[in-house]
């Protein structure tokens, strides 16, 4: 390690400062979160737990509930849709092909959720898209309910999760040699075989990343669920918005955040566990 | 024989399954913009007939033209800003130890994990507490903390695959520390830099959540703009919006693919 220049406290200061600024309103959460909350106003009142213990109520819980269902849908269908695309993105081999791929399957990612939500919306709606092909076509007499609906939520979610998946999942089947798989065939198992032996267990490590990123995706969510869900399906990030905006119940919307927090990281950790011994797989 | 049959179908079924995939996340974007051609404020499909006033509204609506206006300049400052504060920081990170260097960095890698509705939520009460105004300081530092992350990625990227025995030989040759910094490395990491920046912007530029706990009526920014405009008016004025967004950002793209290598720049290059 070389000597300290002087530049070194001015390269680090804005930084430093920019980390503090973040510290404080990260405390500033859990510091409101332990404060009793006075209706009608902005101060808040004495040291309380009552906050955490206004969780277990069955409102919330639901939230909590529906947070967590959505969450694991929206992961497993996401992977289910994403691995078939992120493998024809590394293993075709004609490049017109390979950038039309990688374009539509990339392009939604810089839409933003508002965009990509709305257009949901439209597909969706009763007198959407989706409806009028359906009654249309005859297949259906009624509209389907599929606005404010969880089945709606997830489609909209795993569409809106779908491009981190494919980049992480093009990623880790990138590093893979096709040669592995060529070697399976050519000792005489059939290409569902090779795949399932060969490139499924080693790509695992790409699977288990893009999960767990897709889970802590969905968990933030925020206009997917509020719009979509439009206040039947509660989340915590629709709650702590509402709590926050309209009751001005700062230290509840606090409180629920903390939580919130608490369950992520928790739940991303025993993922993490659970998935060691298929890192092992992974390696050999 | 009946192998190479079967491989064939598979071959076929594949294809079927990828293309099915592939107009899942096409149809919303093809749907929102026959949507925008619409004749008829209620939706219907097909449309009734067809027109250009959506577009003409979306244009003229005051929010929007505001909403373009401010998420241009938090997104300048931000992406310009988190650029500076990522790059002196990934350099000092890389070449050098200091006092609370594992505290500063892991704080600021914490956006990743920690929803952004936590530290909307977390910067509009810290300014309420202190009676700090909700104005574009306040947007602009919640922006550039949301993407500082993704700067310092790419930044470490870039100083990892630099050659440091170019700047040793500066050094040797009796340059100082700062102008080995600015002839020697800074310019050899310019497209990182560049690369940084850009994601950034388009990040800041599309940030919802956060944006929606620390902005006003003054200062909201497109994104914000746009739900507010969904939560009241169910007419086909969004979409014709979002048709001009995916237009612009479709381009920007496939420039970045032209100019840039998208596959290279995403890391998602086979392995052949």
């Amino acid at each position: 390690m070389t000597r300290k220049p002087a530049f070194v406290l001015w390269f680090v200061l804005p930084s430093a400062l920019t980390a503090l600024g973040l510290a404080v309103a990260l405390l500033t959460v859990l510091q409101y979160s332990v404060r009793a909350f006075i209706p009608g106003s902005l101060e808040v009142g004495g040291l309380t737990l009552g906050n955490f213990q206004d969780l277990f109520k069955g409102l919330y819980a639901q939230a909590f509930l529906n947070t967590v269902m959505l969450s694991v849908k929206t992961a497993l269908f996401g992977l289910l849709l994403s691995y078939p695309l992120a493998y024809a993105l590394v293993r075709t081999k004609a490049t017109w092909l390979k950038s039309s791929i990688l374009i539509i399957a990339i392009t939604p990612l810089f839409l933003g959720e508002i965009v990509r939500t709305y257009s949901w919306i439209i597909v969706l709606g009763s007198s959407g898209f989706l409806n009028s092909l359906l009654l249309g076509m005859g297949l259906i007499d009624k509209p389907l309910q599929l606005m404010f609906t969880q089945t709606g939520v997830v489609v909209a979610l795993v569409h809106v999760t779908m491009p981190v998946m494919v980049l992480m999942l093009a990623t880790a089947l990138s590093h893979i040699d096709p040669a592995y798989e060529k070697a399976a065939t050519s000792l005489g198992a059939g290409p569902i075989r090779a795949f399932l032996t060969v490139t499924l267990p080693l790509s695992l490590p790409g699977i288990v990343a893009s999960l767990t990123t897709a889970f802590a995706w969905t968990f933030s969510a925020f206009a997917t669920p509020q719009l979509i869900g439009g206040g039947k399906v509660s989340t915590i990030a629709t709650l702590v918005y509402q709590l926050g905006f309209s009751s001005l119940n700062f230290p509840f919307a606090a409180a629920l955040s903390v939580a919130g927090l608490l369950l992520t990281v928790l739940l991303l950790a025993a993922i993490k566990r659970l998935s060691r011994p298929l890192h092992s797989i992974g390696a050999h | 024989m009946t192998r190479s049959k079967q491989d064939k179908w598979l071959g076929y079924a594949g294809r079927l399954l990828v293309a099915l995939i592939l107009l899942y996340v096409l149809l919303p974007t093809v749907v929102v913009v026959i949507s925008s051609f619409s004749s008829t404020s209620v939706l219907f499909f097909p449309p009734k007939g067809w027109s250009l006033r959506w577009f003409e509204r979306a244009l003229a609506y005051d929010d929007f033209r505001n909403g373009l206006y401010a998420g241009l300049v938090v997104t300048a400052w931000a992406s310009t800003l988190a650029t500076v504060i990522g790059t002196t920081l990934a350099i000092v990170i890389n070449r050098y130890d200091f006092r609370c260097k594992q505290l500063i960095e892991g704080v600021l890698l914490s956006p990743l994990f920690i929803p952004h509705f936590t530290i909307g939520l977390g910067l509009l009460m810290l300014v309420a507490q202190f009676n700090l105004g909700r104005g574009y300081a306040l947007v602009i530092f919640c922006h550039i903390v949301l993407v500082l992350p993704f700067v310092l990625r790419s930044l470490y990227v870039s100083l990892q695959n630099l050659d440091q025995r170019v700047e040793r030989a500066a050094a040797s040759l009796g340059a100082s520390p700062m102008r080995v910094l600015w002839t020697i490395t800074v310019p050899l990491i310019i497209p990182g830099l560049f690369g940084g920046w850009l994601f950034a912007a388009i990040l800041s530029f599309n940030e919802f959540t956060a944006s929606l706990f620390v902005t006003t009526q003054a200062t909201q920014t497109l994104p914000v703009a746009m739900y507010n405009y969904v939560r009241e008016f169910a007419d086909p004025t969004l979409a014709a919006l979002s048709v001009m967004y995916i237009a612009v950002t479709a381009g920007l793209l496939m420039l970045a693919n032209r100019y840039l290598g998208l596959r290279r720049v995403l890391n998602v290059e086979g392995a052949h």
